[in-house]
């Protein structure tokens, strides 16, 4: 049985770079069969036809719900499957939710083959919502200095400073206000919208 | 002192309750700090209040008898002492599928019996000349939409097993899989329904109300052992979900629940369409034909709120006659304990009420319910999957 030696594992994400950093890890780790789907449409005929082990989803993905009529006894079933996060392991439960990924396991697999998968899985979903967050703050940061250099220009133009001291008058505002100077900039750019 | 409860919820129209006790400040009043989570999905929400990231949560009411029988998924007693809504499902059709059964019907087109025998004679005709069985899209495979569905097509002789093809798809993909042509018709609850008409590639067949005069669509949900442990957090959370649903059925509220509901945050769609829903009112067909009723969404008013035993007893008996569930009277008390006028009653400090002696469903076809009888109700049905 082909199960035995690399389970084949479909991987159900819209987010064609955390599909692609699962996909790598599951390959790095000798999962040689991991096909990943990234179109919703059709989602179950397109799961029958790869025929998979192991299913994995992301929980932001609506089409959830769509895997559990799988389970539904119905002519259009060819294999029944069971969801693998069982009450036996509540603490892998949470760590695959709260990393934002589901699992389901097509019967025939042994559960305990499953783990390593959901394990992987967990730590790479983990790490790409790390690197997101550190894009998203690398973004915000970019967009606050921005702002900031706008301020400064405002404040150098008004009150005759240098551009180090507009930066100082922002900062000493900032702590004062218990702000961040990016806000004390934002507002500085907004009442001279509105002043204009 | 101020608890903090996490709730989760589907952007539905029948969230409303919930939504509006946090945003109107009800929930507060009752010293509750509620965090309202958005969901994508339902096996999230079931799940995440199963593992008890939520404490509570908007759920389809069949999820938490499911829930609580262990059928489907982990076995996870439900307590469920409110009733979010009743109804509030509409089935909308193609408006090829829509050509198609009208040119086939006989009688009113609003009746219910009427179109699912022209749905029959549509489909015998497709069988004849080898077209591909029509595909029907639902929420979830324990849903009211799902029951509602299959009792209105069985009623006219289509078996929504063999003759039609049944399936899941998120509300929010309902529009545009119409459109593209990959199911011809869904039952879903508001807002998608009228947005389907708004863009032209729906027409509203019937309100679910049509169907059943009274289905039990979204509960409050709570787990038991949650419950038992945190009684005055219950009571408060029923005092404030019974003070939400009081204030959206006075219609001089309407708009300003519209506009709460529609919050991007919250179902995050136009007010008016929420509206519509509320009001009962809905444009159903592109053209601009409207057809109104006082039973399309019931939040509070006609006792919507108290959860009733009878209605878990007929969900169940769903289960059983499409083959989800075996019967055993066991599960049936199960189901039905789901259900806790207790608690509702106890948190709003009235007394317990004698069961309702008239036909708490009221269903177009088939005898009046007997929450007592499910053989007797299954036996009425000629259609069905009933596991022996």
């Amino acid at each position: 049985m082909g199960a035995e030696s690399s389970p084949k594992i479909v991987i159900v994400d819209e987010s064609p770079i955390r599909a692609a950093i699962l996909e790598e890890g599951l390959r790095e780790a000798g999962y040689t069969s991991v096909a990943h789907i990234s179109e919703m449409q059709s989602l179950l005929s397109r799961i029958y036809a790869l025929d998979p082990d192991v299913i994995l989803i992301d929980l932001e993905n609506p089409s959830r719900d769509v895997l559990e009529q799988m389970f539904q006894v119905s002519r259009a079933v060819r294999r029944p499957i069971a969801m693998f996060v069982d009450q036996s392991d509540s603490a892998s439960i949470q760590a695959s939710v709260d990393a934002g990924v589901s699992a389901y396991i097509v019967d025939g697999l042994k559960k305990e083959r499953l783990k390593p998968i959901l394990d992987l899985c967990i730590s790479r979903f983990n790490a790409f919502s790390k690197l997101q967050d550190e894009l998203d703050r690398a973004k915000s940061a970019l967009e606050d200095r921005k702002v900031i250099d706008r301020a400064k220009g405002i404040l150098m133009k008004l009150k005759g400073l240098t551009e180090d001291e507009a930066y100082v008058l922002l900062r000493s505002t900032a702590m004062r206000e218990k702000k961040k100077i990016g806000e004390i900039a934002q507002s500085i750019l907004t009442a001279s919208e509105l002043l204009k | 002192m101020t608890t903090p409860v996490h709730i989760g919820f589907i952007p539905l129209v029948d969230a409303a309750a919930l939504i509006v006790a946090v945003d109107k400040g009800f929930a507060a009043a009752e010293g509750l700090d509620v965090t309202l989570v958005r969901e994508v999905s339902w096996s999230n929400v079931r799940d995440k209040l199963n593992i008890g990231m939520f404490d509570a949560a908007h759920l389809l009411a069949p999820v938490a008898i499911a829930s609580s029988l262990g059928i489907g998924h982990v076995k996870m007693p439900i307590a469920a002492p409110f009733n979010l809504g009743l109804n509030g499902n509409a089935i909308t059709v193609s408006p090829a599928l829509h050509a198609a059964i009208l040119a086939e019907i006989d009688g009113d087109p609003f009746d219910p019996m009427a179109t699912a025998l022209a749905l029959s004679r549509v489909v015998a005709t497709r069988r004849k000349n080898n077209a591909e069985p029509l595909t029907f899209g639902m929420t979830f495979p324990f849903s009211t939409h799902n029951y509602q569905l299959r009792f209105w097509m069985a009623a006219g002789g289509v078996d929504p097993d063999e003759d039609v093809r049944l399936v899941v798809l998120p509300p929010p993909y309902m529009v545009d899989s119409i459109a593209g042509g990959q199911i011809d018709a869904f039952c879903v609850g508001a807002p998608w329904n009228s947005i389907a008409v708004d863009r032209g590639v729906g027409h509203i067949l019937h309100f679910v109300s049509d169907i059943l005069l009274r289905a039990a669509e979204k509960v409050l949900a709570i787990r038991q052992s949650w419950a038992e442990k945190n009684p005055l957090v219950v009571a408060a959370m029923v005092r404030a979900a019974s003070r939400a649903a009081e204030f959206i059925e006075q219609p001089h509220n309407r708009s300003e629940v519209a506009r709460i509901l529609a919050q991007p945050e919250r179902i995050g769609v136009d007010a008016e369409v929420i509206q519509r829903t509320l009001d009962g009112r809905l444009k159903i067909l592109p053209d601009g034909t409207m057809r109104e009723s006082s039973r399309y969404l019931l939040v509070g008013r006609e006792d919507a709120a108290r959860p009733d035993r009878a209605q878990a007893a007929w969900l169940y008996a769903q289960m059983v006659r499409w083959g989800q569930a075996s019967f055993s009277p066991e599960a049936l008390e199960t189901a039905k304990g789901v259900f806790r006028a207790d608690l509702y009653d106890a948190a709003l400090g009235l007394t317990a009420k004698p069961a309702n002696g008239s036909d708490a469903v009221g269903a177009f076809a088939g005898p009046a319910f007997n929450p007592d009888d499910i053989a007797g109700h299954l036996a009425a049905f000629r259609i069905g999957r009933q596991k022996s």
